[in-house]
């Protein structure tokens, strides 16, 4: 049974305002910042492979995070609870055993729920990585007009809000890639292609915006002929 | 709002050690494994080997023309791929067009040429915003650019990785591609600083 939940929608920051002043950079910074950020990538990635997941599945745990858990901790903590996610999809670990652990670990006592009998998803790459050979055709030419669809997608999207609804040009035909939308709910890879699209700065964000243009890329889905 | 983790909030170096405890305890995670993985991002995928990119296309026309052309074989001629570089498109900044890359929707990053992303980009003020007015997001970073330069922002959204080929900086024309290289910031390959001659 596939199971979709749904993003929290906090992870579509693209155009959203209120945020402040833009962050300074910090040329000497390490990698990692506190010994635990290492161990929370490396276990994350390696949770990831243990979950019987996907990247696409990964990303959308992290999208599932209500603004506490994805921010609060920085990139390396929504990371972290992202893995807990797929770990508790796939039953390696029941709900409470992290925190029921954490309490053992400095002097309390709980109980810790027992190892569950481990589900992995019903899901096998037919590849290494996102990119695809496929034979279909590609609908969208270099130099033609496009929509950015207005979707609401139950799940997983890559779809940004501050796209939906807008004209832009496709820029570059790219490689055939899984789509996010169903390979991250172990649905089906459905590769098809994808394009970066042009858009003028004044057609996503208004009149009295910066003049600038903007790329990103559209999955075929994503994507309809604008006349 | 939907989250899964609803339990009162642990300290997060403790609750990455508690679950690193579970997964070791179960057989299910190699804390050498780990230390790899970690040894790998600290010390042998970081922005040098993008640098080393930057310097050999400022002194092979013909490397920089396949650069452009095909990013991903290029850089893989210098040994420079593996996880989150599965397509690489490099993008050159010039006297009329400045390229800077983001990712709003999580911080997809060339691993492969600059390794793990710097605090700055994962920043959600930087995701919110450079999409929306990049001139002023830059000039708050300490790039301020020509009003005739047009800015070109890059938001990856597919498994696609945007790599910026900064413009070559007056006065390095005596220098060696080593030394050139040397003065490739991680910063100027991402679109937010400009390449200068220390």
């Amino acid at each position: 049974m596939t199971v979709i939940h749904a993003a929290s929608g906090v992870a579509d920051l693209g155009g959203a305002d209120g945020w402040g002043t833009a962050p300074v950079l910090d040329p000497n910074e390490p990698v990692f910042k506190e010994e635990w950020e290492g161990r929370a990538f490396a276990m994350s990635l390696l949770s990831m492979r243990i979950s019987g997941a996907n990247l696409d599945a990964f990303r959308h745990a992290m999208n599932r995070l209500d603004s506490e858990h994805y921010f609060d901790d920085g990139y390396y903590g929504r990371w972290l609870y992202g893995a807990e996610n797929l770990l508790m999809d796939s039953d390696i670990i029941a709900p409470g055993t992290v925190e029921a652990r954490a309490t053992n670990m400095t002097g309390g006592h709980a109980e810790e729920p027992a190892a569950p009998e481990p589900h992995k998803p019903d899901y096998a790459p037919t590849a290494a990585g996102s990119i695809r050979v496929i034979d279909a055709p590609q609908r969208f030419r270099v130099g033609q007009r496009v929509r950015a669809k207005i979707m609401h997608a139950p799940g997983h999207t890559r779809l940004q809000k501050y796209t939906q609804g807008h004209v832009g040009t496709v820029a570059i035909v790219e490689p055939a890639q899984v789509l996010p939308d169903t390979h991250a709910h172990f649905i089906a890879e459905n590769a098809q292609w994808v394009y970066t699209v042009r858009f003028d700065s004044r057609e996503l964000f208004g009149p009295s915006a910066e003049q600038f243009s903007l790329n990103t890329d559209l999955y075929e889905d994503y994507m309809e002929e604008a006349s | 709002m939907s989250t899964d983790v609803t339990a009162d909030r642990i300290p997060i170096k403790l609750r990455t050690e508690a679950l690193e405890q579970l997964l070791v305890e179960r057989g299910l995670v190699d804390p050498n494994v780990m230390d790899a993985f970690i040894k790998t991002y600290e010390k042998d995928v970081g922005p040098l080997n993008g640098a080393k990119v930057v310097a050999k296309a400022w002194t092979d026309a013909e490397f920089k023309a396949r650069l452009l052309e095909n990013g991903t074989t290029t850089v893989a001629e210098l040994g420079f791929k593996g996880p989150q570089g599965e397509h690489i498109v490099v993008v050159e900044n010039t006297e009329s067009v400045h390229n800077v890359v983001v990712c709003t929707l999580c911080s997809c990053y060339p691993w492969p040429l600059l390794g793990l992303p710097p605090t700055w980009y994962k920043d959600p003020v930087y995701r919110a915003r450079v999409v929306k007015e990049p001139r002023a997001v830059l000039g708050e970073m300490g790039l301020s650019l020509p009003e005739s330069t047009e800015i070109t922002v890059w938001d990856s959204s597919s498994e696609v990785r945007f790599f910026v080929l900064p413009q070559r900086p007056a006065g390095s024309e005596d220098l060696s591609e080593d030394e050139l290289a040397a003065l490739v910031s991680r910063d100027s390959m991402v679109g937010v600083a400009e390449v200068v001659v220390s």
